[in-house]
């Protein structure tokens, strides 16, 4: 007897054994565009690490003897006021691009998701305070929240890193909370309890599993918007700091360029910034279907 | 109902003295010494002495505190380190303009982009929609600053269809400068309103009401434009409700490139002018009319929605 309800323990575990993550890549592959998506970033990806460690566009601060040639065998992009090539320069664009994503979400997740775990999961005054704190922040539109930060730091690429990250927590913040407020009286997290976990235990290893579709999303979603900013930043003089190969840098030299009839700096940083931004934008959308809940098995 | 609006309206005190406290916080005390910002590297130990005195900035921060807080609900932020203007009297001057050229452009972008969303509800999923969609992806995955130095090069350098800046303050005489930032911001802004109204117009097509009305015989024309839309207008007047306030602070790259003179254009040269007060100015106001604006979305879903418990 005991044998019968092993095996039938063990065969419905086997029925039933396809985890979210599973279906979520089973079904994130049915999508070919998100697929082609995901190989793009990669291939960003790739081409910042080779660029950040010498192999790619090693070439991209070395003065030529020819200002603003146009486009050429030698030069794909051609090459900027000091004869720099564009399409190098446009690689190491790459590279700042996605480490302006990477860095600020390492600043803006953790605070986002512990600040969210914690008025979610505690509720009381602990979750008054924080959500007075994001209602705060959330009024300040987001462009004067960085233009001020990156104001008062001043200049440079690390002012970018954290004028973004102390001020795009607040959304994930809001989700990780309301997540928490339904995960916290749910039976698994009762049993853990009863088991004698603490606070701690149960919010970041018991719930936050549960929750890690939603910071994924997020994560990929922020470079887009860091992208797009570090670009705004440029022109208002608040970006990275002017001779650097970032993208925001090399539009924002255009508006000098486009007159004189050099418009391959534009047009380089243009494609590379579309290609990856618009990736990022599919991928997204594909991740929020493959992984919410809502529209699974359909 | 009347003391859900009164709870509401009193929710807002709290975040507004949050908000006077993280912008002083940034500008006072992380943004290091006004007097060093404002006198450059200069100024002899006396000229220092007199200036903090003249600032109030020898008085203990508790104290500035206070005084920045009495600005704060007077609205008056003292005058400008570049211009010596009053603040008050140069947002005067520059709200005409800044509105001048959002409000056209912001009426335009969303009647543009509710009469997209419904054709796109016509004919959703299919290669249409689907192409509509890619379009506003694609759209929006180029950053504002190309437009706006395309369109300029273009429209205005090349082609010669608009001025290339400038701009005439008498009624008149504006709309021949505003013509080109207003298609660019129509531009800019497009895609991101289709796709979010094609969403919330898409929620409501799968509805249960929905399938009542279709099963009723009624035409999808009828289907949608009476039942659906209706419905969905719910999230569009609140999103619409919600980026009122930006038209009031203005477009900060259209105005600074194409040399409107309203508030955007202001914050743009107060930031390269190193205008502390200014930015301060501009980022606390901008703040205010955001809860403001919040508030009333707030109170419009209550009244709009039934649904919504006034709990």
């Amino acid at each position: 007897m005991a044998q019968v309800v092993e095996t039938n323990l063990n065969m419905t575990t086997e029925v039933s054994g396809v985890s979210l993550w599973a279906d979520a890549i089973r079904r994130f592959k049915k999508d070919k565009i998100a697929v082609v998506c995901f190989f793009v970033i990669v291939l960003y990806a790739l081409v910042a690490l080779l660029t950040w460690v010498g192999v790619l566009g090693s070439d991209f601060m070395t003065n030529g003897p020819d200002s603003y040639a146009a486009p050429s065998g030698g030069h794909w992009f051609g090459t900027d006021i000091f004869g720099r090539d564009v399409f190098s320069r446009t690689l190491h664009g790459t590279r700042i691009a996605l480490s302006i994503g990477l860095v600020t979400s390492f600043i803006a997740i953790p605070i986002g998701v512990t600040l969210g775990a914690l008025a979610g999961y505690f509720g009381g005054v602990v979750d008054e305070i924080i959500v007075w704190f994001y209602t705060t922040m959330e009024s300040i539109p987001d462009i004067f929240k960085i233009i001020s930060i990156s104001f008062v730091l001043g200049r440079g690429l690390s002012s970018v890193y954290i004028a973004l990250g102390v001020t795009t927590w607040v959304s994930l913040c809001r989700l990780i909370r309301a997540e928490f407020l339904k995960h916290k009286n749910r039976d698994y997290v009762q049993a853990a309890q009863a088991m004698g976990a603490s606070h701690k235990r149960r919010m970041f290893i018991h719930i936050l599993p549960n929750v890690f579709h939603i910071i994924l999303i997020n994560f990929s979603m922020r470079f887009v918007t860091a992208i797009k900013t570090e670009v705004i930043l440029s022109y208002l003089g608040l970006g990275v700091e002017p001779g650097q190969p970032s993208w925001g840098i090399m539009i924002d030299d255009a508006k000098l360029e486009l007159a004189r009839g050099v418009w391959w700096q534009l047009a380089a940083a243009t494609l590379f910034m579309f290609f990856l931004v618009l990736s990022f934008y599919l991928f997204t959308e594909a991740l929020r279907e493959a992984l919410d809940p809502k529209l699974r098995n359909k | 109902m009347l003391s859900y609006l009164g709870r509401r309206i009193l929710s807002v005190i709290p975040v507004v003295f949050g908000v006077t406290l993280v912008t002083f916080v940034l500008f006072n005390i992380v943004g290091g010494d006004p007097v060093y910002q404002k006198m450059g590297k200069h100024g002899s130990e006396a000229e220092i002495r007199i200036l903090r005195h003249e600032m109030g900035l020898d008085l203990p921060l508790i104290q500035q505190y206070g005084f920045y807080l009495k600005q704060c609900l007077t609205f008056d932020f003292g005058r400008s380190w570049a211009t010596n203007q009053k603040i008050s009297a140069m947002i005067d001057n520059g709200v005409g303009a800044s509105l001048s050229l959002a409000f056209p452009a912001f009426s335009i972008t969303i009647m543009l982009s509710i009469l997209i969303s419904i054709l796109i509800a016509f004919f959703r999923n299919t290669p249409f929609d689907r192409g509509l969609q890619v379009i506003c992806l694609a759209g929006i995955s180029i950053s504002s600053l190309v437009y706006i130095i395309a369109g300029q090069y273009f429209f205005s350098y090349k082609w010669g269809l608009f001025p290339i800046s400038g701009y005439d303050p008498s009624w008149s005489g504006r709309w021949e400068y505003l013509y080109l930032p207003i298609i660019i911001w129509l531009l800019v802004s497009i895609g991101n309103e289709v796709l979010l109204y094609r969403t919330a117009i898409l929620d409501e097509v799968y509805q249960d009401y929905v399938r009542t009305a279709r099963s009723k015989g009624l035409s999808e024309k009828v289907v949608l434009l009476k039942h659906v839309l209706k419905n969905s207008m719910v999230p569009i007047i609140t999103n619409v409700v919600i980026e009122i306030p930006f038209l009031f602070t203005g477009a900060l790259l259209l105005e600074a490139f194409f040399g409107i003179p309203g508030l955007g254009g202001m914050v743009v040269q107060g930031i390269s002018n190193s205008d502390f007060p200014v930015i301060k100015a501009m980022t606390y106001i901008s703040s205010v009319l955001y809860v403001a604006f919040n508030l009333l979305s707030d109170i419009c879903y209550a009244l709009v929605d039934p649904r919504i418990k006034l709990e």
